[in-house]
């Protein structure tokens, strides 16, 4: 991969009607533990945004000795800037269910849960006529396996894996404490591999081409591809299949207005990336991690604001279980406020600042261990737009 | 299944404990302390405050010591820099969204954020005061309970308390982020709610955001009120409980010192619950074996077995939402307290001279739901409102402490007579199980003439603090007049704790047991375990506390309600006999069918 231009790839989105069956049938005659070989190979991680490899959670799951056993497909795309998952859902569902037949095969569960977030509440209905047909298609090829969609409610926190097998569990969607993880005892405490719409497509090509394939792609810590949903100062918004390992400033090249002055990687809870930094940062886990989002600003744009809403955001969305996250949003949002009126001397940003630290490491879960990185990212680097 | 041994160290000093041990119990073991408020040993593990946080070694994060199981090799560091700059940020934050006027908090020198804000020397000028901001609500509606939004720092314990330990689920979390809060149905009042009063989550609230609802202002002006003669009765379970909020250890019996300290506050009359508890058991066992002749002998179907307990007020609220279509199968006796209560507007004034409406009626009770139940509106049989008011251990203590009185050196004195004298029988209605030892002790020997064959009638299978007990007691040679009871197998069951108790009345509903007596107390270990009982409470206080309670009996003179002397001459007097027409009309009641939610 060359770092200093984009390329291009189609293979989420790439038309193959037969693709289903071909995957499905190769599939069902490969022994599970050489498709697990075959995905950590493949060097795939998690494309929600935490980045673990999905072989070894495969692997993890199978591991485990329990007859119950399910694979969970997190559809509850919330964050801030993303909306990939979306269209992957509506053009091409059918990938989706058959990554999760896959993983389904490859650690032994027999069910498969959809968590489809409320606000794609529109696609529900076409999704649940299409996995009744997909359900049935495997039934016929004898694959011990179903699939079922659960909406969620609108609560960002379940996009955090044990919030959301919470929600479907029932209960209040709120993180559970770690260990243990989800491949030891995850939806209903029965081992889970909880995967993200669009790795479970990817594995469904990794499937279809082959590990060898994929792996060209990318850098040695980000390989393959990923689909990147682009919004904010740019002539050209929208969903994007690209190869890891570019940098900012590729991107930005490709994508800016001429006039980016900061890139949002990762959405709300990503790093924001001041232009003096754009050439030195890699998109992808050597670099700066996304799952996905990329929000570009031009200098027409207050840093300040920016930083207000996602505070905003995440003071709101916080599922308000533990003290970091639940009053440390508040106090953040509260604190540059204050700094901007005048009410909080300047220096106050520093006491802010270790805080967000202390939030980073004492949360419960990722939303909070996350709100120091684009706090601390654009304080440090837009202090000026924060103070004056 | 076996369970392997785990090497860690902590602070660099190796300890081996078993698997499935916390690092927070490890540390513990090495007398490291680490602060905790969301961890409490009664309630499954939350990890929600963070303020027990520490550093592993190697982990990115700090872990929750709390929730973290150890594992071989780990390393923690419970005092590092890193976990003492997080631990006072996250009091600090606490304290920012907390009403911090402390000095008029119920609360205040009990409160657990409050010692760690002092062990930690938080600035609370660092973050910006956000509690004031809010619009929080002081719910007040209860007669038992006060909920205070502005000091409550979501833990979550009451909730656990409420829904896993008491099944009721009155208390539940609402809202996410910053307008997370603990909250009932629909954000209705507490008195408006399932809530049955038991105050289970008062006991286990780290702040003052739930208290009881104190009346210790109301009860000192009846005693400083000239014109009215002030009369006080005590639970079986203070006895065993005052002593912690008094500087005593746990176990302690002090029902003498109490008797004392009573009569120094200036009550007039100092008189003993215990008393119509042996009441209760005349009037309850004979309804019992009422109820029995009536099924057995008359084939009467359309009575009500089991039969269950109705002492527990807290209980009594449960069923009425829950299995209202259970509410034939109660007693009808009222609890000792009410029985008190309209005894002592009725027959007590008529015997010392006193008009009853100048009569003010106070209970000491280790209970928070007592506070309603004096509160029903049928609960005025006297004429006048039964019990004027109650007061909670707690409140008693404080009422001491207000009085100067130093506690450890009093005397120990006797209750005032009439109604004042009392059996074991009586006082171990504050264990659970206690109510059905003393109805059995009384009704085998009223059905066979013989004492219940148990060794200094300890009748030891319906002792102890497991969640649900049963037992069944053979009855032969019966006397003539019970004849049709001969070879009968009395079936009883116990049950503490109302998540016990609704798995014991749903099996009772479903058909997949049967009893014919059951005793329910809605708090862990029954009323010493109550929601109004000293703070902190644990399994091994209240083992302290119910240990207390029988060595209380085994000490008494009468051992058995249906020897109390006083109660003899009480129904000689005054009610004729057991379910007399007398005695339906003051000591028994009847029941309201409620929502359930």
């Amino acid at each position: 991969m060359e770092k200093n231009r984009i390329s291009k790839v189609d293979l989420i989105f790439e038309n193959d009607g037969t693709l289903v069956n071909t995957v499905l049938d190769k599939v069902k005659k490969m022994n599970p533990d050489d498709i697990i070989m075959e995905m950590i190979d493949s060097g795939l991680k998690g494309r929600g945004g935490a980045g673990f490899p999905t072989g070894l959670k495969w692997k993890f799951t199978k591991a485990e000795n329990s007859y119950d056993k399910y694979v969970v497909c997190n559809a509850d795309e919330g964050e801030p800037g993303t909306f990939k998952d979306r269209e992957i859902l509506d053009r091409v569902p059918e990938k989706v269910f058959t990554g999760m037949a896959v993983a389904g095969y490859a650690i032994g569960a027999r069910k498969g849960y959809m968590y489809l977030r409320a606000e794609y509440n529109f696609l529900l209905k076409g999704l649940i006529k299409k996995v009744e047909e997909f359900n049935k298609l495997l039934k016929d090829k004898g694959f011990d396996f179903n699939i079922e969609i659960r909406s969620g409610a609108g609560a960002y926190i379940c996009g955090e894996e044990s919030a959301l097998f919470e929600s479907i569990e029932g209960k209040r969607g709120e993180p559970r404490n770690k260990p243990p993880y989800p491949t030891v005892a995850g939806l209903f405490n029965k081992p889970t591999s909880i995967n993200n719409v669009e790795t479970l497509v990817y594995a469904t090509v990794i499937m279809k081409y082959g590990a060898e394939k994929f792996k060209e792609m990318g850098t040695k810590d980000s390989r393959g591809s990923k689909v990147f949903s682009i919004s904010g100062d740019t002539p050209n918004a929208g969903i994007y299949e690209l190869e890891l390992g570019m940098t900012v400033a590729a991107f930005v090249d490709e994508f800016g207005d001429g006039d980016t002055k900061a890139v949002q990687v990762g959405g709300a809870s990503g790093i924001c990336v001041p232009r003096k930094k754009f050439n030195d940062m890699i998109i992808g886990y050597e670099g700066v991690p996304t799952g996905g989002s990329m929000m570009l600003f031009n200098s027409s744009r207050s840093m300040y604001n920016v930083l207000k809403d996602y505070l905003e955001f995440f003071a709101e969305e916080s599922c308000g279980q533990c003290t970091p996250c639940r009053v440390g949003c508040q106090q953040l949002l509260r604190g540059i406020e204050a700094v901007k009126k005048g009410e909080k001397d300047p220096s106050y940003l520093e006491t802010l600042k270790k805080l967000a630290q202390t939030m980073k490491i004492s949360a419960k879960c990722g939303l909070g261990q996350s709100v120091a990185n684009p706090f601390i990212s654009i304080v440090d680097n837009f202090r000026e737009e924060i103070i004056y | 299944m076996a369970k392997y041994n785990v090497n860690l160290k902590i602070n660099n000093i190796p300890i081996t404990v078993e698997e499935g041990t916390t690092v927070l119990e490890a540390a513990r073991k090495l007398n490291f302390r680490i602060p905790t408020l969301c961890q409490h040993p009664d309630l499954c593990v939350a990890g929600n405050c963070r303020v027990c946080v520490v550093e592993q070694k190697g982990a990115k994060t700090l872990v929750a010591s709390c929730a973290m199981p150890v594992s071989e090799g780990m390393e923690i560091f419970t005092n590092s820099e890193k976990v003492r700059t997080a631990r006072k940020h996250i009091i600090e934050l606490l304290l920012s969204e907390h009403n911090t006027e402390c000095t008029s908090c119920y609360k205040n020198g009990k409160c657990e954020l409050q010692s760690l804000a002092n062990e930690y020397l938080v600035n609370e000028k660092d973050f910006i005061k956000l509690v004031y901001d809010k619009k929080y609500t002081i719910d007040d509606f209860s007669p038992s309970i006060i909920k205070d939004d502005s000091k409550c720092i979501r833990c979550q314990r009451c909730v656990r308390t409420c829904t896993s330990m008491q099944y009721v689920s009155a208390l539940a979390v609402a809202y996410k982020g910053e307008h997370q809060k603990i909250s009932t149905f629909f954000e209705k009042p507490m008195n408006s709610v399932v809530c049955t009063n038991c105050g289970q989550c008062v006991n286990r609230c780290p702040t003052g955001a739930l208290v009881e609802k104190n009346y210790i202002d109301q009860v000192w002006d009846a005693i400083n009120d000239p014109e009215v003669h002030v009369v006080c009765q005590t639970a079986p379970a203070v006895r065993v409980g005052l002593g912690e909020d008094l500087g005593l250890t746990p176990g302690n019996r002090v029902t003498g010192k109490m008797v004392a300290a009573l009569k120094r506050l200036g009550f007039d009359s100092v008189l003993d619950t215990d008393f119509t508890a042996d009441l209760t058991i005349l009037e309850e066992g004979t309804e019992l074996l009422t109820r029995l002749k009536k099924a057995l002998v008359e084939k009467d179907e359309t009575i009500a077995l089991p039969m269950m307990t109705s002492c527990s007020p807290g209980w009594i609220k449960f069923i009425e939402h829950k299995f209202s279509n259970l509410l034939p199968n109660l007693s009808t006796c009222k609890s000792p307290q009410q029985m008190f209560g309209a005894l002592a507007k009725t027959f007590y004034a008529q015997k010392k001279g006193w008009r009853a409406d100048k009569v003010v009626s106070v209970s000491i009770m280790p209970c928070t739901a007592k506070k309603y139940e004096a509160n029903r509106p049928e609960m005025r049989d006297s004429g006048f409102k039964d019990v004027d008011y109650v007061l909670t251990t707690r409140e008693l203590a404080m009422m001491i402490r207000q009085a100067g009185i130093n506690f450890d050196e009093l005397p120990e004195e006797k209750y005032d007579s009439i109604m004042g004298t009392s059996s074991g029988a009586a006082v171990i209605f504050g264990a659970t199980g206690g109510v059905m030892e003393a109805a059995l002790r009384t009704a085998y020997e009223i059905v066979t003439g013989r004492e219940v064959p148990f060794k200094n009638l300890d009748i030891i299978p319906v002792r102890g603090l497991e969640g649900i007990k049963e037992t069944t007691i053979k009855l032969e040679n019966c006397k003539p007049e019970w004849g049709f009871l001969e070879g009968a197998e009395l079936k009883c069951a116990i049950a503490h704790g109302l998540a016990n108790a609704n798995k014991l009345i749903t099996a009772v509903a479903n058909g997949t047991v049967s009893y014919h007596f059951i005793e329910i107390m809605a708090c862990p270990g029954g009323c010493l375990g109550g929601g109004g009982q000293p703070i902190p409470t644990n399994e091994e206080i209240r083992r302290k506390r119910m240990e207390a309670i029988y060595e209380e009996d085994a000490n008494m003179p009468i051992r058995k309600s249906h020897e109390n002397p006083e109660v003899l001459q009480l129904y000689e007097e005054f009610l004729g006999t057991p379910n007399s027409h007398k005695a339906h009309e003051l000591l028994h009641t009847h029941y309201t069918k409620r929502k359930r939610y």
